[in-house]
């Protein structure tokens, strides 16, 4: 398959290796043929059709996404019978499609109404086939909304869910003029499997899968004279904002989008960094209070491999297909929600605010998040810890919409308290931050010494390799840990459901043994969240992921437990890791769920 | 160029002599086996005509262990019946074209994909799987067959669908290349043929490749089973030499009255009366604009039938067994549907079917799979023909 194949594409020649499709071609060459099923996380479908080419001297055109290269092939990409078809195609896509673009959640960046503009579809089109069938709309779920009414079939979603996440709870049903992406039973999104990650939403080129916004919650909320409305944001969103507002992939935006939440008119503008680092002192701590139980007083009830939990796509995937290894999941909760249990008790007394007068929003990569902060046991304030949590590109929205530059922004700084953050933080947005974050302090309570990697970069756990395994041999230990003396600890990172799957029934299967497993839903960690800008592609996330990790390095903190704030908190407030009030505020449990 | 109309029994013909033209085949060199079934001209019988002994071949020269071979049961083209009377009445023969061919291209596992309205023919077929198993037994032949049970898509007849139903999946055809002979079920070299192509196998095997090509004319060898039904005093399946024109057929089997004569089932065409004397059946190739090929079906109408209702008819059906998955086939059958209607009840202008021929012709020349690319048949054969019917 090495070898190259020579073809001319419109009148070009171009070389390239065998095996290559004709789209892959025309990219190499810069041609570009419009595409809507095709998508570089997924397998090829080939069912939308309006990618078709004509070969020359062949009566049918064919798929330029699905069609490999052939030796001496002639191809023509704009010829009268491609651009006819492909008109058609276009319009009979627009005609099953409920093009009421201009009420349209995804206006102005759903890919259908960017290739009808292209094509002038005008008023010669086809019979609108929504005002004979009708249609309903799922907005049942706290995370996505779905829209048959403008699904143009081209089941990116379904290939998302099965493929990369192995979730299957967007499937196709029925045939013909009855087909359509559906659930289990036509059940709404939020009676079935649905882990809310959101990968649907990042890939569905039209509306028909959005997350449910709540801006105007919170709009009323910073518009309220007697709110106080204290906002967090999760490490992953200050790498990718910017790309919603006209950046290129990879810049750090952290300053100014401190400042724009405050000209927004945020009244404490803190960072989910701060409960990240926190939430390594806590989840680092029951993993050695585990080991502890588990190797030196030989107590079965105690499980390992203990797994992340930061990642509400992750646990509600385990609740759903691996219940029974409910009690190898952290008790600790993820960040947002530490955070929001903290601002409507810790920081509400410092501050003299009325927790009830207190609304807490979280800017997060992340659709799966505003499920978790409507789960019941996340009220452990006594309020709704976390009332509203917006993604990436509703934070962007609003920016637009108060008519902020934001390229020209000066940077700005977090408001204290809870402000504060370190490099081990902020990687959390990366696949393999948290068990490197983890490692940093794990490695150091228990031998008194940094880790033994150099500029404390933890390599082996990095990168966007499926499933990534190291082991670290824990050696010279402090006395009180001297049942850890020669240990291995062995680690995985695994991202995306479809990798965590794996691992899990490796685990299951005894073909693995690990003591800490960190799962992310998303490919590439919360850096390609469901709530992130879209697009999403490999190079995207790459180049978040540099950011990242960029930032990491400028932090002058890089260990959570040397964090000013959260050595503050522990002080005042918590007292102790797995203390009581960690137990009250801080911890969480699980629920086994249904398998469809 | 055409054939008289000729009636022939070669493949009803029950001869009880399986063990020893079985014999005979498998002490042939498989090179032997495969030439003379090239040169015999036979090609596939579900409709699409793809040269049998070429199929075999490519699958033989696959480098793999596992291979399958299949019998393409899922008969569902309206008007199309002949292959549940082949599958009745001389199974042996289309079991045996499935061995030799197992042993050609070395395959131990056959499937006979039985469409689930068949399900009546299950227990007796199973009874005869069972006495060809004990004969290939004695012939030191390693191959069984097994019967796997469609579910009623239309779809499923279209041989990479098929494969995904038999592996549990939905029923939607694959993208082509990889073709089946390279990538069929469970991704094995699969060669897939009709009922009737293997049954025709037999005869060449036992009378030769010759003696079949004698038969037909140019690239349309050999005879075919016809489904013949509509306005026929003598409805019913019948082994006709191919080649025979449209008119000669119509004569024998029409009732005097006919308006037009629907070649190849819904997805076939429609010929008008003035056509009949141009039109020969056959494959399309060097006689491409008069020929026409067919999976069997041959639906007479008079001049008592509206054309509208039989174009509605098809596209209702179409409309129901596409699989949904192509936007040319899942959204284009829709839109004609309801396009003839608007244009029936005066909603759209007569010329809207205009628009409409385009389209099918879009859908021809994009759609993924046969069956969206022939809906254009019927649709534009009929609209072309009788477009004062689908105004008035």
């Amino acid at each position: 398959m090495s070898d190259k194949i020579n073809l001319k594409i419109d009148n070009i020649a171009v070389s390239i290796h065998g095996g290559a499709t004709i789209l892959e071609a025309a990219k190499k060459i810069n041609v570009r043929i419009p595409t809507l099923c095709h998508h570089e996380d997924l397998c090829v479908a080939g069912n939308c059709r309006v990618c078709v080419v004509e070969q020359v001297g062949s009566d049918r055109l064919i798929p330029a996404c699905a069609m490999p290269v052939a030796e001496g092939m002639e191809i023509q990409t704009n010829s009268m019978k491609v651009r006819n078809a492909r008109k058609q195609i276009v319009e009979l896509l627009v005609s099953e499609h409920r093009a009421d673009c201009t009420r349209c959640y995804k206006n102005g960046k759903c890919e259908l109404q960017e290739l009808s503009s292209e094509y002038i579809v005008g008023e010669g089109g086809f019979i609108d086939l929504i005002a004979y069938k009708g249609f309903t709309i799922d907005n049942f779920s706290p995370s996505i909304i779905k829209d048959d009414s403008k699904c143009i079939r081209c089941q990116r979603c379904v290939r998302t869910c099965d493929q990369l996440q192995s979730i299957g709870a967007l499937t196709v049903a029925h045939k013909g003029e009855h087909m359509k992406v559906s659930s289990f039973f036509d059940k709404p999104m939020f009676e079935v499997v649905c882990t809310n990650c959101g990968q649907c939403v990042n890939r569905c080129p039209t509306g028909a899968l959005t997350e449910k916004t709540y801006l105007d919650e919170v709009w009323s909320a910073l518009n309220s004279d007697t709110k106080h409305t204290v906002v967090q944001t999760a490490p992953a969103v200050r790498i990718a904002l910017g790309e919603a507002l006209g950046m290129p992939p990879g810049e750090i935006v952290t300053g100014k989008m401190v400042s724009a939440l405050r000209r927004l008119g945020f009244s404490s503008v803190l960072d989910t960094d701060f409960t990240a680092d926190l939430t390594i002192i806590e989840e680092g701590n029951e993993l050695l209070q585990r080991l502890k139980k588990v190797v030196k007083e030989k107590d079965d009830s105690v499980k390992l491999p203990m797994t992340t939990s930061c990642s509400p796509g992750w646990v509600k995937f385990i609740e759903h297909a691996f219940p029974e290894y409910l009690p190898n999941v952290s008790t600790a909760k993820s960040p947002q929600q530490m955070f929001g249990a903290l601002a409507k008790t810790f920081y509400a007394k410092k501050m003299k605010i009325d927790p009830q007068d207190m609304v807490s929003i979280s800017i997060m990569p992340c659709t799966a998040k505003k499920y978790e902060a409507d789960r019941p046991e996340m009220r452990s304030s006594g309020f709704k810890d976390v009332d509203y949590v917006l993604t990436t590109r509703e934070l962007a929205l609003m920016i637009k919409q108060a008519g902020i530059d934001f390229a020209s922004l000066p940077d700005d700084e977090y408001d204290s308290l809870m402000g504060e953050s370190s490099g081990a933080a902020v990687i959390f947005g990366a696949t393999g931050g948290v068990m490197e974050a983890a490692l940093r302090t794990a490695y150091e309570v228990v031998t008194g010494r940094e880790v033994p990697f150099e500029g404390l970069n933890i390599t082996p756990v990095r990168g966007m390799e499926n499933i990534r395994e190291t082991s670290i041999k824990i050696e010279n230990v402090l006395p009180e840990w001297d049942f850890l003396e020669g240990v291995e600890l062995k680690t995985c990172v695994a991202h995306g459901l479809t990798n965590a799957k794996h691992v899990m029934e490796a685990v299951r299967d005894g073909k693995a043994e690990y003591h800490f497993i960190e799962i992310m839903a998303c490919p590439g960690g919360c850096l390609g969240g469901g709530g992130q800008p879209i697009p999403t592609s490999p190079a995207i996330r790459q180049k978040r992921s540099e950011a990242i990790y960029r930032e990491d390095e400028l932090k002058p903190i890089r260990k959570s437990h040397e964090n000013p704030e959260v050595v503050h908190l522990y002080e005042e407030f918590l007292k102790e890791p797995l203390g009581k009030v960690s137990h009250k505020l801080l911890h969480t449990h699980y629920t086994e769920r249904n398998r469809y | 160029m055409n054939k008289n109309l000729q009636r022939l029994d070669l493949i009803f013909k029950n001869e009880y002599d399986t063990d020893i033209i079985l014999k005979k085949t498998f002490a042939k060199k498989n090179d032997e086996v495969i030439n003379d079934l090239i040169s015999s001209g036979l090609k596939g019988r579900g409709g699409a005509g793809f040269p049998t002994g070429l199929k075999w071949k490519l699958a033989a020269e696959a480098q793999v262990d596992e291979k399958f071979v299949i019998c393409n049961a899922d008969e569902g083209e309206p008007g199309t019946f002949k292959d549940r009377e082949i599958l009745s009445s001389v199974p042996h023969k289309v079991l045996s074209g499935m061995a030799v061919c197992a042993k050609i291209i070395g395959a131990q596992k056959g499937y006979i994909y039985l469409r689930s309205e068949y399900t009546f023919l299950k227990p007796q077929l199973l009874k005869v799987i069972e006495e060809f198993h004990q004969l290939l037994d004695t012939l030191k032949l390693n191959f069984r067959v097994e019967i796997f049970m469609g579910s009623g898509a239309y779809i499923c007849g279209e041989e990479s669908a098929l494969f995904e139903s038999m592996e549990g999946k939905r029923g939607e055809p694959r993208n082509k290349p990889p073709f089946p002979t390279d990538f069929g079920y469970k991704g094995k070299p699969t060669v897939i043929n009709n009922v009737e192509t293997l049954a025709h196998t037999y005869s060449i095997f036992k009378y030769g490749p010759d003696k079949f090509k004698d038969l037909g004319i140019q690239d349309s060898r050999g005879s075919k089973v016809f489904s013949v039904s509509g306005d026929t005093p003598i409805p019913g399946i019948y082994e006709l030499e191919f080649g025979m024109s449209l008119q000669k057929f119509v004569d024998d089997f029409g009732d005097g009255d006919s308006k037009a004569v629907q070649v190849g089932g819904a997805s076939g065409f429609c010929v008008p009366r003035k056509r009949f004397g141009k039109t020969v059946i056959g494959y399309q190739g060097k006689l491409r604009g008069t020929s026409l090929p067919t999976g069997g079906s041959m639906m007479i109408f008079n001049s008592s039938r509206s054309m509208y209702n039989v174009l509605h008819n098809y596209l209702d059906f179409f409309v129901e067994e596409s699989c949904g998955q192509c936007t040319p086939c899942r959204v284009g059958t829709q839109q004609l549907l309801i396009g003839i209607q608007a244009v029936k009840k005066g909603e759209q202008p007569s010329a809207y079917l205009d628009k409409l021929l385009d389209l099918a012709e879009a859908m021809r020349v994009t759609a993924k799979c046969g069956l969206g690319q022939s809906v254009a048949n019927s649709f534009s054969s009929i609209v072309e023909n009788f477009r004062e019917e689908m105004i008035y």
